[in-house]
Formats: structure tokens, sequence, C-alpha cells
């Protein structure tokens, strides 16, 4: 009976066909079946009240952190898949940084199977080097066969440059991307937060925006040589998209992505909470934030202009969360021991919203950057998902634009409570999720949901 | 405790707001007249000092803890002797001798010290940011005894005491800070201090070895707008009357900041042809342990413009002056 769903009344956001109306979209045996103005109640069909909502595909992350297996304290494929469906993402990638490593056919197969059954479709990301150690290429097509749709040795850049060049001439004979996390990181030591006056000032050591850069443009060079293509991950600076805009200009195969922190927050983050301002002021009791320690770590004002113009003009192809949960202990600690990294499925798209709120981006492309686009990059998975089309996967997300609401990270259901946005006022809720049909998310009646 | 503690001669806490203060962090929070009490309440505790008997009952039934993770010999021994000579319980832990060695970490070990009923823990640490840390989380007064390269405000202050007790002023003295500002906690607790006072401030340092937003200069609305910053020491040490001389550590150069200690000692090491570029009175200070003959010789380091051995001495007062501020701030608290 829960098979049936009609959601009445929403204004229907679908920007891979255009569509940007209030329609009715009718659900059944987990797929789209129907879309349209005044579609009538059908037999058994669960009606849903929609008015004043909106409803866009299911969104799909396409960098995250689910720790299982090795890293179980943190998150896991259960808790991590249940964050993303109360965040509105129906498809989350999973990062092999994981222990062991993800580095061949088994453990894809593995964690694909974890993911069964869970509220959420899991799709794995596999370590490009064996071991993530940037000595061998793995096993690519083995573990494409498997369910991979990317490759990446995410926290650790594949510096050697020879190494970079064969994973993008392997790898794109299998049509998926080489994800790179991009940072030479022999440009700095013990770096904590960007390089500037406020790294100086706290005594921290910098991460400067050229440690980023300088991989961004290798990167696009050895795509314009390999015809491979790089995925850019989680981008800071404004050089990065200033580069990656004239990379796409001469057509070089390059794709990128950038978070929802690194869209809304600067370095001053670490200095005091969002909202706060003063770089020059006494330190406040919220220095030293090690809830903002993240890498590649927010940047500047500056930076991020330039990176939501870049992602308003498509430059920046996607918003992905880089969703990296800890234990509360593993920040309770100065900064040089903190760990990086934000608990992000459940907060990203509210923060992500403010950019329309704050009319700097429009609706329609936001959910292109987190559900059309995404999918589009995760075609060679022939996954029917990222639209509203008859016969696509009946995955869907239902929110109100206006709701406001506090982030408390005690209310998380990611073993992350790491946040900086912890007590900060967002606008924006989903309200709904649906995953092949069934509610797996209701901030309505309970009894729409599955279990 | 009683209104003078048997030290007839100090100031009020509480015309300069210090009997507010909870934590000694940093200076980039104190006004400039905190500043001045402390100067002046140091004053009064070193007249303590030269007494035969040389104990007050003023922070009796009051215990510190120190807790160092880091070696140091100046100042862990002059918080506790400054500690004792105010009649405080003074425990010292040191991260040899604490669980830091077994893995606890330092959240847990602060608790246990806390929980011990410290009223003041005076903490030295490799990582900065550890003392703000532990004054979010812990009931217990904190004093920064070193964190990392972040600051070390109780040497900033016991060497604006130092130049006040040579010069009777700091307002626009010259000073310059020369050596690796980039790693100085000293240097940057002194940026605050100093540029509150009034000080005229010149740092002086290869590129490599100062903070990469700082080698331009500072803007109009930056709080060092009055520090001048250059890479030639002749053109800095022009009139200064008082010359700050910065440890440099070895690794530097294995590091690939610098080329030899040779050079550096060369372009920066402050030696009796440089220091005649100076003010004819010019006090030579350097906040120890020192590498003599890199970044000082040995006859400036012992010499007549030296006040080296003053700064430990001035150290001890000014650490009580401190002690007994945050204590007296704590005194209607839990």
């Amino acid at each position: 009976m829960k098979d049936r769903l009609l959601i009445k009344g929403a204004r229907v956001i679908c920007p891979a066909n255009g569509i940007d109306k209030k329609i009715d979209v009718l659900v059944d045996a987990g797929e789209i079946k129907d879309t349209g103005v005044n579609i009538g109640a059908s037999d058994g069909a669960i009606s849903i009240n929609a008015t004043g909502l909106v409803l866009a595909p299911g969104l799909i992350d396409l960098h995250c952190h689910l720790r299982e297996p090795g890293f179980e304290y943190k998150e896991t494929v259960r808790s991590g898949t249940a964050a993303a469906v109360k965040g509105g993402f129906t498809t989350i990638c999973a990062m092999p940084n994981t222990n062991p490593v993800a580095d061949n056919a088994t453990a894809i197969q593995s964690l694909m199977d974890k993911a069964k059954g869970q509220p959420a479709r899991v799709l794995p990301i596999g370590a490009a080097t064996k071991n993530s150690a940037g000595k061998e290429l793995t096993e690519m097509a083995d573990m494409v066969d498997a369910g991979a749709i990317g490759f990446s040795d995410d926290g650790n850049p594949i510096s050697s440059d020879i190494l970079m060049r064969h994973a993008l001439e392997y790898s794109s004979a299998l049509g998926v991307p080489i994800i790179d996390h991009c940072e030479v990181s022999s440009l700095f030591t013990n770096g904590q937060i960007n390089e500037g006056w406020i790294a100086s000032r706290l005594g921290l050591q910098g991460i400067p925006a050229a440690a980023e850069e300088q991989m961004v443009n290798r990167n696009i060079a050895l795509a314009k040589l390999t015809g491979g293509w790089v995925h850019l991950a989680h981008v800071s600076t404004k050089g990065s998209v200033d580069s990656i805009r004239r990379a796409k200009k001469l057509g070089v195969r390059i794709t990128a992505e950038a978070t929802p922190h690194h869209l809304t927050l600067t370095e001053e983050a670490v200095l005091h909470r969002p909202g706060s301002s003063g770089i020059y002021k006494p330190l406040s009791e919220d220095a030293y934030n090690t809830m903002s320690k993240v890498n590649p770590p927010l940047r500047t004002q500056e930076d991020v202009d330039a990176l939501v113009e870049g992602l308003a003009d498509g430059i920046i192809d996607i918003i992905a969360t880089d969703h990296a949960p800890h234990a509360y202990t593993e920040k309770l600690c100065p900064m040089q021991e903190a760990a990086f990294g934000i608990s992000n499925l459940e907060t990203a798209f509210a923060s992500a919203l403010s950019l329309v709120h704050n009319k700097k981006l429009n609706l329609p492309r936001l959910i292109e950057s987190m559900a059309s686009s995404p999918a589009r990059l995760l075609q060679t998975s022939n996954k029917k998902i990222g639209q509203i089309t008859k016969g696509f996967s009946a995955d869907l997300t239902l929110f109100d634009m206006n709701t406001g609401w506090t982030v408390d990270t005690n209310q998380f259901v990611s073993k992350g409570k790491n946040s900086p946005l912890h007590g900060q006022k967002l606008k924006g809720k989903v309200i709904l999720t649906i995953y092949k049909g069934q509610v797996v998310y209701s901030e309505l009646n309970k009894d729409l949901l599955y279990t | 405790m009683s209104p003078h503690a048997g030290i007839p001669s100090l100031k009020p806490l509480a015309s300069n707001r210090f009997d507010e203060r909870k934590h000694v962090l940093d200076l980039d929070d104190f006004t400039p007249g905190e500043i001045q009490l402390v100067l002046d309440n140091a004053l009064a505790m070193q007249e303590v000092m030269g007494r035969s008997v040389r104990k007050v009952p003023a922070l009796r039934g009051k215990t510190i803890v120190t807790l160092f993770h880091e070696p140091s010999t100046r100042t862990r021994a002059s918080f506790e002797q400054a500690g004792k000579i105010l009649s405080a319980d003074v425990i010292n832990i040191s991260d040899s001798a604490s669980s830091a060695k077994k893995g606890e970490s330092l959240y847990n070990t602060a608790l246990s010290i806390q929980a011990m009923q410290a009223d003041i823990i005076v903490v030295r640490h490799p990582h900065s940011g550890s003392t703000n840390f532990l004054a979010r989380h812990l009931n217990s007064s904190i004093i920064n005894a070193g964190d990392g390269y972040h600051a070390h405000p109780s040497q900033a202050l016991l060497d604006l005491y130092t130049i006040q007790s040579h010069f009777g002023d700091i307002k626009n003295r010259k000073v310059v800070i020369v050596g690796d500002i980039l790693y100085s906690r000293v240097a940057r607790s002194n940026l605050w201090g100093l540029t509150k006072m009034g000080a005229r401030v010149t740092l002086c340092a290869p590129p490599t070895l100062m903070p990469p937003d700082f080698i331009n200069g500072f803007s109009k609305d930056h709080p060092f707008k009055s520090v001048s910053v250059t890479h030639n020491l002749s053109e800095a040490i022009k009139d200064a009357d008082v010359v700050m001389a910065l440890r440099l550590q070895a690794e530097r150069q294995s590091k690939g900041r610098l080329p030899s200690l040779r050079e550096y000692s060369r372009l920066y090491g402050i030696n009796r042809e440089i220091l005649s570029l100076a003010n004819k009175k010019v006090i030579v200070m350097h906040p120890g342990p020192m590498n003599e003959n890199v970044e000082i010789n040995t006859e400036i380091a012992h010499g007549p413009h030296s006040v080296i051995q003053e700064q430990v001495k001035n150290g001890v007062a000014v650490r009580m002056a401190l002690l007994y501020a945050v204590a007296a701030a704590n005194r209607g608290g839990k």
C-alpha cells in the first residue's frame, strides 16, 4: 500500500529536463510513474499534500566518508545512510579510505552488500592505487564491474605525475573519473588552517592556496595530455576556479566539486562562531575552533565569492559534502591534534540553500548541482537517477524553502557530531525523502515511513 | 586574604577591571591600564623579594599546579618560586612524569588536575591554542606559560617590566625584535604588549623566518599598524633603545629555511659592530635559552648592555603580580 504515492501540489524542479512548475508526481513500484497537472487519485495511492513545498530529484553526494570497515566508531554504512536521507540525499558515494582501503573488487562488493537494505543508495569509489600508497595502479576494471563509479586516493593526493598520467589513461577506457584531492603537501609542513593573518596570530602553520592550485594545474595539464577525465575534489581557492575556467574553455575534460562549507564559511570560523566578525579583536573563547578544521582549509571571502560565482556559472559542476564524521574526542583537543573534517550530510543542503536565499544562486541551479549534475557524472553506472522523469527511480526530496531551524549536533543521526554549524540558524528543511519509492525520512506523518 | 596581603604598596586590582580577569592566555585582551597595573604590582613584589624573609601570606591556601608538556628551566622555576613566596601550595607536573606518557589526552589530564581543586593551572604545551582549549573547558584559572608558537604573555610582561625599569617608560621607545619571528611565541606576545604600550616596534628577520603575511608590513586597520618590518638589521637597529634577540633553532637550517647558521649570524647576529648603530644606552634582551655566537655574541650576551639576567630576576616578580591578580580575581568565585 505504501508502494503508490501521489505527491500533489509541489513546485517540481527537475533541471535535467527543464521542469520548474507546479505539477503532481505519481510514484509506483519504486519508479516515477507519471508527472502532470492534476493527476487523479489512483487506486490505493497515498496522497501527500505538498502545497507550498518544493520537490526535487533525490540529492546525490559524490564525496562522503562512511568509515566502514575500520572506523566504525566514527560512522557506519547504516548511520551514514540514515544521516544522508535526513539531509535529503538518496545516493551517496563513499570514499575508499577505510581500513583496509577499498582497493579491490572484493572490498567494493562488500560495501555494495552492506548497502543493501539501507535507506539510501551507496556507490563505492575505489582506490586509484594499491593501499592508496601512490605506487601501483589498482585493478580498476574489476572494481568497475563490482560497482565502483570512480577512483581516488582521497586524502592522499596522487603525487607521482607519471602514475597520475597512467591512472588517467587506464581509467579512460572504463569511462570513470580519477577523483583527486588537489594538494601538494610538500609545499608546507604541519599545516592546520589557511595561511595568512589568522594562522599567524594563532601560531598555527598554514596551508597556502598555492598547494592546491599547483596540483589543480598539474591535473589539468595531464587531463589535456591523456584525454582522461579528472574530477577535482573540493576545490577551495579563487586560483583553482580561474584555472578550471580556462581549462574548460579549452575543452579539457575536467569536472569539479565544491563543498557547502567552502561555499559559505571563511577561515574566520576557526576564530569565532559564524556570524561574529573581527579578525583583529582579542581572541574569543571560541578561538581555535577545531570543528572548523577541515582539509582543504576554509579560505578567504575572496575565495568563497569566486567559488560561488564558479558554481553559478557551471565552472564548478557540483556540490559535494566531503562528509567526514569523527568521534567527539578527536575534536576535543588543541587544534594541531584535531582531526580534519566536518560531519556534513545533515546540514549540507540547508547550508547550500543560503546561497539561494542570499540571491547568489537560483534554486534550479542549486538542484542541478546537487542532483542532476552528479547523476550525469555517474552515467556510466547506468542508474536511472537524478531526474523526475517517467521510468526513473523514485528518488525524491521534498523540502520547505523557508522553515528556519537551529543546528543541534546532538540531534545528528550521523555518529559524527563534528560541525562548526552547531547552534547556527539555517533556513530550509527537508520534509520528506523518498528512495526507490519508499518514504525513508519524514517530518510529516510518521506512518508514511517505510520500516 | 588581607587587603594588602603583607605587601603594602600593591595597587588595588579593581581599578583596572583586573578583578574580573580569570585567565591570562595572551596580551591581546589586556588594556594598557591592565598591563601597567601588572608592572606596578611587580615593582611592589620586588620589594618583597628584597626582604630577608621572602614570604608573604597573599596566596595562603591556594593551590597552583604547573603543567609543563615541554622542557623549561626559567619559566617553570620562576612560577614555582613566585607561588611559594606568596605562600601558595605549588604542585609541579612535567610531561615525563605525567600520564601523557601513557597516552592520556590533555583534556583528561587537565580534568584530573581540576579535580584536585587547583585554583590556578600554569600551562606550557607545544601546541598553539592548548591553553585557550583548557580555559574553555575547565573552571580553574589558566595562566599560559607558552603554547606552541602562539603566546607567552608572562615573558612579554617581564620584558615590558625590564624596559620600563631601565627607561622609566615604554611609550615611543624603539624596540627591535630580531630573529625567528615565525616560530616565536615571545615575539607574538611582545607585539601585542609593546604596541599597546606605545612602543615603536621593528621586526627584523630573513623572509623565511617571518610569518608570510607580515613580510609586506601591516595595513592601516591592523593592530600592528605602527610596526615596521625589515630584512636589514643595520637599518632596523638604528637608534634602537631595545634589541630583543630570539632563539634560533638549528633545525631551521635542515628544514631549508636558512643556508647556514654562519650566514644567519653574519646577517642577523647581535655583535658589537651592529650594536654600535643603536642608541648609546641600548639594552639587549633575550628570552633564553641562548645560542651564543649564533643570534647573539658572547661578549654582548654577557656585556654591559645585556639585561638578560635581570629579565630572569624580573620574571619572578612579574609572575608574583600575575598570580596575585588572578587568584584575587577568583576570590569570590567558585
